[in-house]
């Protein structure tokens, strides 16, 4: 029973547990005046909000109605879901090598990461973004080739690198760089007698870590890289500078027509808030599913609200520790 | 003559400045069990980690069974193996660990198949069928499904040994595999490893159990200071030391 209640503390099961407690006892529990006088203010104010956001004319949201699922704003929407997307993945791709090189034995692998990893953390994105949208100015001509021998082929800068490209190479290297600290704390999390014992078994370097290591670093890597991928579907509004028609710049270009600010903002707010919260979604599922069955699961609708259900987690944490 | 299973000669191991083996030299016979006593700290778990190539060597040579561990010799030249023939050598050679070391996202029987899988090639049925008689020689028969955290220090270790086991290995390398148990778990774990001892298989054991020592052992070796002081068949060492420092030594935990 008291490794039992240890392991509960940790889970957001101790209120509801004390709570029981009192109940049997039917000892008088502790008054919380101060939470309640916190939780009347907080009510009063979401009643004054949600008046405001009901009765204020100028909010207009007719005009937010009509705009919701418009040509312009759904094609915007499907720009900024694919960057967000593809500079994700990618960034994930890149934060796995630069994470591998950092922590390889060889020095010049782990300091060109390094500085890798300083470069794009250490400038502003919106920097990096007009630098590569402006790369012709270094670079007028790009080519194939080995270096100070043949070229293989050859290109026009202005027409290789696309404002797309440019969106994408440049969110894609900032965000290289910040998964490659994510990575490498879940690899360096993992006890080093996973990976000794993987290779005592014969197993080689590259099977010990694609088997062994990463898959149980992928428990640790998760919750940071949702978190990462709600940023970046905001941070892709940022492509506006390269004239883009992403959400916020498809929004931008009617409003400075129309001068229907307010609720085109709306409409991009509620998108945003629409995507991150499926993301949120998916972020649950994927860590629900690599806890493999060896913790307490609890339901989406549970984690939201904070509660768990006594009866139900008791007795699957018991399955757990009672299992000697 | 046969092969000797281990031969060492003139093995040396330093961190930085710090040395840790100072010129060992041993020989393990096929099928024989031999146990490394001594004080924590002397280089027993070091030299162990040497024999299947965990640590480098910094200077000696270490055979087993008659090949070079690690290297390659050509020509009075040494070369260092490449990762993938480095684990073909390891392949041939069991580990267990003080700290069981199960892989702690699969299950027992995944544990076990992993590795025959991976490195032998073996097809998943044939190392199911070969992990579950394992299994059921150790004892752990319909814990297969099990994941390492459901079970016993004493029961992972006992997967652990088994795990190694599924390889086939020519020779066993313990290190303090009792250290990190409950006393009253020691035991099993022990009666599993005296059994693999009784089926002929070649053991060497970092150990503080001297009890198994004197029942299990063919040699034991006392080690001292990154050197072995002293070894022999067990009751010559541990009941009739030569050296001052091996008496000093038992006299203590005997």
């Amino acid at each position: 029973m008291t490794r039992l209640d240890s392991k509960k503390e940790q889970g957001p099961i101790s209120p509801t547990q004390s709570h029981s407690e009192a109940t049997i006892l039917n000892a008088v529990p502790i008054r919380h005046y101060g939470r309640w006088v916190a939780t009347l203010f907080l009510l009063l104010v979401a009643l004054v909000m949600g008046k405001s956001l009901i009765t204020n004319p100028r909010f207009r949201w007719g005009i937010v109605g009509d705009y919701i699922i418009s040509a312009p704003i759904l094609g915007g929407l499907r720009l900024t879901f694919m960057l967000t997307v593809v500079a994700q993945l990618l960034g994930i791709l890149i934060g796995i090598i630069l994470a591998i090189m950092r922590l390889s034995s060889n020095r010049v692998l782990a300091r060109a990461a390094w500085i890798i990893i300083w470069f794009f953390r250490g400038t502003p994105l919106l920097v990096q973004l007009i630098f590569w949208y402006n790369i012709s100015a270094l670079y007028p001509e790009i080519s194939i080739g080995i270096p100070f021998g043949p070229t293989f082929w050859q290109g026009n800068a202005n027409d290789l690198i696309t404002p797309f490209a440019v969106a994408i190479l440049g969110l894609a290297l900032n965000e290289g760089a910040y998964m490659a600290e994510i990575v490498r704390g879940g690899i360096v999390g993992i006890d080093r007698g996973q990976a000794e014992s993987a290779k005592a078994l014969g197993m080689t370097h590259m099977q010990t870590l694609r088997r062994i290591v990463l898959p149980q670093a992928v428990k640790v890597i998760i919750p940071p890289t949702g978190n990462q991928t709600i940023l970046m579907l905001k941070t892709t509004s940022l492509v506006s500078v390269l004239a883009l028609a992403d959400l916020l710049y498809t929004a931008q270009t009617i409003y400075a027509r129309t001068f229907e600010t307010m609720p085109l903002l709306m409409v991009v707010s509620l998108w945003y808030l629409g995507i991150t919260s499926v993301l949120t979604f998916g972020q649950f599922f994927l860590e629900r599913h690599f806890t493999e069955g060896k913790q307490v699961r609890i339901s989406f609708t549970q984690r939201i609200t904070g509660r768990v259900s006594m009866r139900g987690s008791s007795a699957k944490l018991g399955k757990v520790v009672h299992n000697d | 003559m046969i092969e000797p299973a281990l031969r060492v000669e003139g093995v040396r191991k330093s961190y930085g400045h710090v040395e840790v083996l100072k010129g060992i030299n041993m020989q393990v016979k096929p099928g024989e069990v031999a146990c490394l006593v001594g004080p924590s700290g002397s280089g027993k778990s070091t030299f162990l980690r040497c024999i299947n190539h965990l640590e480098k060597i910094n200077s000696g040579r270490l055979y087993v069974h008659g090949d070079l561990v690690g290297y390659e010799e050509k020509k009075g030249r040494l070369y260092e193996l490449s990762d993938r023939e480095v684990c073909r050598k390891r392949a041939e050679i069991g580990m267990v660990f003080q700290s069981f070391n199960l892989f702690q996202h699969m299950s027992v029987l995944a544990n076990i198949i992993e590795a025959p899988m991976r490195v032998l090639k073996i097809s998943k049925e044939e190392a199911v069928i070969y992990a579950r008689e394992l299994l059921e020689l150790v004892g752990l028969s319909g814990r297969e499904e099990s994941f390492p955290k459901q079970l016993s220090g004493g029961q992972q270790q006992r997967v652990a040994i088994t795990r190694a086991l599924a390889m086939r290995p020519k020779l066993m390398l313990f290190d303090e595999p009792t250290s990190a148990l409950d006393p009253e778990l020691v035991g099993e774990v022990l009666t599993a490893m005296q059994d693999l001892a009784n089926s002929g298989m070649t053991m060497i054991v970092v150990t503080h159990e001297m009890g198994f020592a004197r029942k299990v052992a063919d040699t034991v070796a006392f080690m001292d200071a990154g050197l072995i002081v002293e070894s022999g068949p067990p009751d010559q060492v541990l009941d009739h030391p030569q050296h001052e420092r091996t008496k000093s030594f038992f006299s203590k935990v005997l």
